[in-house]
């Protein structure tokens, strides 16, 4: 990053797909936006390098304070980005392969209804990490992230599939809506945790604030998360949402509290 | 002499009580008396008569005084600052017609602006809710004829709608509710023991910030299902004996306001109350509305939605619409300084914004349309009064259940002064110059 | 106002019986002419198509029912918006578009004229500002009545003349079309959480059926002698076994004769029949009748019907059959809107996928193209998908193709999933018919204006019609080669004329015109007794004042054309 944007630069075109098969002048000549200003990537950042002719054998190393800008790598289907700073919003939005390494922290609306690859995120993430779009009840249905840090509200809300490791915290509302997918926690919960979920697995290694009603006790488990072993309370839910039948018997989302 | 003009739309609050009568001088520019509005209803009718109103447009100069321009004048400042702008901002429209919405549309999709309505800090959770799960919903009418079951959850009508429970939700004797009040049962959810509680057969004291924790409760509760010994302050055998007495009526409402929609769980919580309201249709009928506040954010919300398709925060900076509250939110487009404009028109964000927005708004080039001196105006560069829409220029409304009404013009505005559409053409035509478009 | 002269297209006119000639069309003052000044501009369609702008006789397009979706499902709209180009504004929604996307894609498919399916009385106000947001497109809107208080007490004590004066006064104050009956009597059960699944089920209080609210309103209809005959669409949509229920409801037209003085023959339209040719008793076993649905139809010339086809794509379904939405919510946990209004009808929101890998989709698809291909009389079937109920009105092409063409018709089939059950459930298979242009011109142009009661104004280029003209890149000379070009010729006019205004030129939009808002107006004799009835309903249990529900200012419909009827 060269240039600082006055308000917040939107660079969709960081991705290994956009990137693949350019050469470095090329790539500096795709379009940015500063609110309703066309630019071109080239005048906020320097590019050296070169792409790969695919986008899974193209890497991107993203370097400088990006702190202001949005959509690095959203919808990349393969490929390798490493983001050096904090970022804004909407890293690996939309992404269906492929991998991401964000150093810093993300904002928020990061790996917005996931479809594969991998996202991993060394410092904090913002809130809605790996939540569906507005309206859309097909939420993250795969790939896995990953937090070192803390993450905020409304993760993973209309899971479907995928993997969500936090190392560290997280806000209100984990999993809301969920019909699938698997939700770690190492650290603690607040509240609203597993929400009108239908159908998941939901795992906290740390405290939780405020238990959600439509939780029910279901006895203690032995079992092994993310290379823990331990025993863990195990409640099913939510027992005010709609449920599936799988051969005549009822299928809850599974929430286990380590003990 | 007066003459009384009748069958007159109230321009104040979501309840848009169309029975008002007005009595007005024969020459047709001065109210005397405002009949069957209540306490707020007058006062926006009678204060619109103000001899200190201010007349013409104000320019805020080097020195932080105000000069007085003509509208034309304001007009090119506004339109010079659209066309500038990288990222304005357009906000508010809730307390205005649909016509002047319309036309601010127009100018926001010429300056690839963002639009946004004051659902962003009121019902604008409702509306994500309603993406997420849907609305079973009816007419106040509805109410008036079937309702036997009433419940407010996180609002207090008696001070925010003073008429909605006499025009429509408790008291009248509709079609096939002859006795009126006494064949309702009112259930309030509310910390605070609120003058609308004070009405209610029931009134649950939900611990603050725990709604949607009680919500999934009386959804597990209509399932039969276990209860832990109390939720959100309730002891799960009020919960269980309320969700008992909302399942054997036969027809029952759900309204709601700011105590959930602007409480920890926002959006959810609005969700888990849909969902209640879902569940509740396996055995009765039940329908929810959320009590919207200004008289015209549902308008707003219905003209941004058919002509850009969302109902607020959009963002049309790329030429074409764009959605996702938290990012084209005014809230957030201010504080993270994602903005270099503003353009406020009815509504008060000066007021009800956090004030690291208001400062924002203090150092853009601003402009605030509206016939008062508001806490917006006094931060705003330009500050443009125009007569009161729904007292002073009609034009098309919508209630809080989505119905359409016209609202009338009941007496002339001050000398020279212009309605805001009129001043919004005056902006869009000078745009249309200033970008050289046909 | 300009004047034009297409020449050298091939003409496919039913109102004048051309089929395919090559001959002029003269433009000049909005209407069509017999001959063209020396001045005229000339446009050259050789190897085109030309025919008349095409009718739209049922979408939902404008109204808070349609508004409610769009505010819903952002989703509808991620990544496919279009930007402000030209005069275009921008664009939004697949499903449902918003209003100037509507106005558009209609015309640049060449349609002219189309009708608002439902619109609830209490938000006539909405429906019209939608409307006049509409470029192009002239609209009408169609009040709903089958489940309106009025109605139903009047017709409970056989009060036709009563019933028509109330219609009168209706259509006229939230400037109607025509008489829309939906779900008669479910949809106030409704209001109560219930429903009517026959003809014969009682209305919870006001104790009338189906059966009689539809007689009495085909009855009032004809007592007025309105444009368009009553357009119903019956009760029990979309059940296993509804056809029984669709039949009971088309029998009630026996004997009827229409009354008008606007070459309508018909007395009842019935709607999207696809979603009431139901047989089995379960998705399970789940089958067609179309052919017993069609049968009848043919054998019964006072009646037209719209097909309602299914087209394969994710889309939403919004109609003021109230219950059936709660229970298609219950089907696929969908998000379900609704919206019960005080005294005339409801209305529910349901997002549905009609997938190819479902056998019960592909059967709606193959029930939906075997109506308009066993129904004998091109003029009493037209071609619609509901929209945006069985897919959104961008895919009539698409349509157009597998009627054309029994070569994309099996291609779709072999690309079914359950391929073997779609065939035994259907009779699709075995149907080879393939309808011709003419015929398909009958399906969307001549056929619905004159069963609208529009038959002089358009839906046909006779001299002295309006010059709604579309002209198609389709060589009909020529032998298709491959079946999509049909699609891809009927998707993007070479260009669209409204009222004589060229709006559409190779498939962008070049002028809005001067789009007219239809409505009917119906005088009857002085009734006091109706009159009084209005002012009590509104004093007691309307939430708005009769004079305000009135209200309908020039500025919601600022360029009407009503259609006078005189019924006194």
């Amino acid at each position: 990053m060269k240039n600082q944007p006055a308000l917040y630069l939107e660079a969709d075109c960081v991705s290994p797909d956009a990137f693949a098969g350019k050469t470095a002048a090329q790539i500096a000549e795709l379009c940015v936006y500063e609110g309703n200003v066309t630019s071109t990537l080239g005048k906020y950042f320097d590019v050296t390098g070169s792409a790969g002719t695919t986008a899974a054998d193209t890497k991107i190393v993203v370097k400088g304070d990006v702190k202001k800008v949005k959509y690095l790598g959203m919808k990349m289907s393969a490929g390798e980005m490493v983001i050096e700073g904090n970022a804004d919003m909407y890293v690996g939005a939309w992404m269906t392969g492929g991998k991401i390494l964000a150093k810093g922290s993300v904002d928020a609306f990061a790996a917005t209804a996931m479809k594969g690859g991998e996202l991993i995120i060394e410092g904090n993430a913002g809130n809605y990490l790996g939540a569906a779009y507005r309206g859309d009840w097909r939420g993250m249905s795969g790939g896995k992230i990953s937090v070192k840090g803390n993450a905020g509200s409304d993760i993973g809300m209309y899971m479907l599939g995928g993997e969500i490791i936090i190392n560290g915290n997280v806000d209100v509302h984990v999993a809301t809506h969920a019909e699938g997918g698997k939700v770690v926690i190492k650290g603690d919960a607040k509240s609203k945790v597993g929400g009108q979920m239908v159908e998941g697995d939901i795992y906290i290694f740390g405290s939780i604030d405020i238990m959600m009603p439509g939780f029910k006790p279901a006895g203690e488990v032995e079992l092994e998360v993310e290379g823990t072993k331990g025993k863990f309370a195990h409640f099913i839910g939510d027992m005010g949402e709609r449920h599936k039948k799988k051969k005549g018997q009822v299928i809850y989302a599974n929430l286990y509290k380590k003990i | 002499m007066t003459k009384i003009v009748t069958d007159v739309i109230c321009p104040f609050c979501g309840t848009l009580c169309d029975d008002l009568e007005v009595a007005v001088t024969d020459d047709g520019k001065k109210i005397t008396e405002v009949y069957n509005a209540c306490v707020i209803g007058t006062e926006k009718f009678l204060h619109s008569q103000a001899s200190d109103r201010v007349t013409r447009p104000r320019l805020m100069q080097a020195d932080g005084s105000y000069k007085e321009i003509s509208y034309t004048e304001a007009a090119e400042y506004t339109a010079q600052m659209m066309a500038k702008a990288k990222k304005p901002l357009m906000y508010g429209w809730s307390s205005t017609n649909c016509e002047a919405q319309s036309m601010g549309h127009e100018i926001a999709e010429m300056a690839k602006a963002c639009v946004d309505n004051t659902a962003a800090v009121c019902h604008g959770t409702t509306l994500i809710a309603v993406q997420d799960i849907g609305l079973p919903t009816c007419t106040l009418g509805e109410v008036k004829n079937r309702a036997d079951r009433i419940v407010f959850w996180g609002c207090n009508p008696a001070h925010a709608h003073p008429r909605h429970m006499s025009r429509y939700s408790i008291f009248p004797r509709g079609f096939f509710t002859g006795k009126g009040h006494k064949n309702r049962k009112l259930v309030v959810v509310d910390p605070r023991p609120t003058d609308t509680a004070k009405m209610a057969d029931i009134h649950l004291q939900v611990t603050q910030g725990q709604d949607y924790e009680l919500l999934n409760a009386f959804r597990v509760a209509l399932k039969g299902e276990w209860l832990p010994d109390v939720v959100a302050g309730i002891p799960k055998e009020k919960i269980y004996e309320a969700a008992d007495i909302l399942k054997s009526g036969r027809f029952g409402i759900i309204f709601f306001g700011m105590g959930v929609t602007q409480s920890l769980g926002k959006n959810h919580n609005i969700d888990e109350a849909i969902a209640v309201t879902k569940d509740l249709n396996d055995y009765t009928k039940f329908s929810i509305m959320p009590m919207r506040g200004h008289y015209n954010v549902t308008g707003s919300g219905e003209v941004m939605a058919w002509q850009f398709g969302y109902p607020y925060s959009v963002d049309l900076t790329r030429g074409f619409a764009r959605y996702n509250p938290g990012d084209t939110s005014s809230i957030d487009l201010l504080s993270r300084g994602d903005v270099d404009a503003m353009f406020t028109i009815g509504s008060d964000p000066g007021a009800h914004f956090p004030f690291k927005c208001v400062k924002k708004i203090s150092e853009l080039p601003s402009v605030c349309i509206d016939p008062h001196l508001t806490p917006t105006s006094g931060v705003s560069k330009l500050h443009v009064p125009v007569a009161f829409n729904g007292v002073e220029a009609g034009g098309s409304c919508y209630r809080m259940d989505n119905v359409p009404i016209d609202c009338r013009k009941v007496v002339e505005p001050p000398e020279g002064m212009i309605t805001d559409e009129q001043f919004l053409i005056m902006v869009r035509d000078r745009l249309k110059k200033i970008k050289g478009v046909a | 106002m300009s004047e034009y002269v297409i020449k050298n297209g091939h003409v496919f006119d039913p109102v004048q019986g051309i089929k395919g000639d090559k001959a002029d069309v003269a433009i000049k003052d909005g209407k069509i002419v017999e001959k063209a000044g020396s001045g005229a501009k000339v446009i050259d369609a050789k190897g085109m198509t030309v025919m008349a702008g095409a009718v739209e006789i049922h979408a939902h397009i404008a109204g808070p029912k349609v508004n409610l979706g769009r505010i819903y499902r952002p989703e509808d709209k991620l990544f496919t918006c279009t930007p402000t180009k030209g005069m275009e504004r921008m664009g939004s929604g697949n499903s449902i578009p918003s209003t100037f996307k509507t106005g558009y894609e209609y015309a640049k498919m060449g349609y002219t004229t189309c009708m608002e399916a439902a619109m609830p009385p209490m938000f006539s106000r909405h429906v019209h500002e939608e409307i006049r947001d509409t470029p192009i497109i002239d609209e009408g809107a169609f009040p709903v009545f089958g489940n309106n208080w009025f109605v139903m007490e009047y017709l409970k004590n056989y009060e036709v003349e009563n019933t028509a004066a109330y219609i009168a006064w209706m259509l006229r104050a939230t400037k109607g079309y025509a008489v829309k009956v939906v779900n008669p009597g479910g949809t106030e059960a409704w209001a109560w959480g219930l429903n009517c699944l026959t003809v014969n089920d009682p209305v919870p209080y006001f104790d009338i059926t189906p059966a009689e609210i539809v007689k009495g309103l085909i009855e009032a209809n004809e007592y007025l002698g309105l444009p368009h005959s009553m357009h119903i669409h019956p009760n029990n949509l979309g059940n296993p076994g509804c056809y029984e229920t669709t039949l009971d409801t088309l029998k009630l037209a026996e004997g009827m004769k229409a009354n008008n003085k606007f070459g309508r023959e018909s007395v009842m339209h019935l709607t999207h029949t696809q979603f009431h040719s139901y047989g089995g008793t379960n998705w399970g076993d789940f089958e067609s009748k179309a052919k017993e649905v069609t049968d009848y139809v043919n054998k019964n010339k006072n009646i037209t019907i719209d097909t309602g086809n299914v087209t394969l794509d994710e889309t939403t379904t919004m109609t003021a059959d109230g219950p059936f939405e709660h229970h298609l919510t219950g089907l696929n946990h969908l998000k379900w809107a609704n919206v019960d209004v005080e005294l005339e009808t409801a209305a529910g929101v349901v997002p549905y996928i009609y997938s190819p890998n479902i056998s019960v989709c592909a059967i709606q698809w193959a029930i939906g193209l075997e109506i308009p291909l066993m129904m004998k009389d091109p003029m009493r079937c037209y071609i619609t998908t509901d929209h945006p109920n069985a897919g959104p009105f961008t895919r009539y092409p698409r349509i157009f193709k597998w009627l054309m063409s029994t070569k994309a018709r099996e291609e779709q089939i072999n690309a079914f999933k359950h391929r073997d059950k779609v065939l035994a459930q259907t009779s699709i298979g075995s149907l080879d018919r393939e309808i011709s242009l003419y015929e398909l011109v009958q399906m969307t142009r001549a056929g619905p204006a004159k069963s609208l009661g529009l038959g002089n104004m358009c839906g046909g280029l006779k001299p002295g019609m309006d010059a709604d003209v579309a002209i198609y890149n389709f060589n009909p000379e020529k032998p298709v080669a491959n079946p999509d070009d049909i699609e891809k010729a009927f998707t993007r006019c070479a260009f669209t004329f409204k009222s004589g205004v060229e709006v559409v030129r190779n498939g962008e939009i070049v002028s809005t015109g001067h789009k007219r808002t239809l409505w009917v107006n119906a005088k009857v004799k002085d009734n006091p007794q109706v009159v009084r009835d209005i002012n009590e309903k509104f004093l007691k249990y309307y939430s708005m004042t009769q004079a305000n529900y009135e209200s309908l200012g020039h500025h919601f419909v600022p360029n009407p054309f009503a259609i006078e009827v005189d019924a006194t």
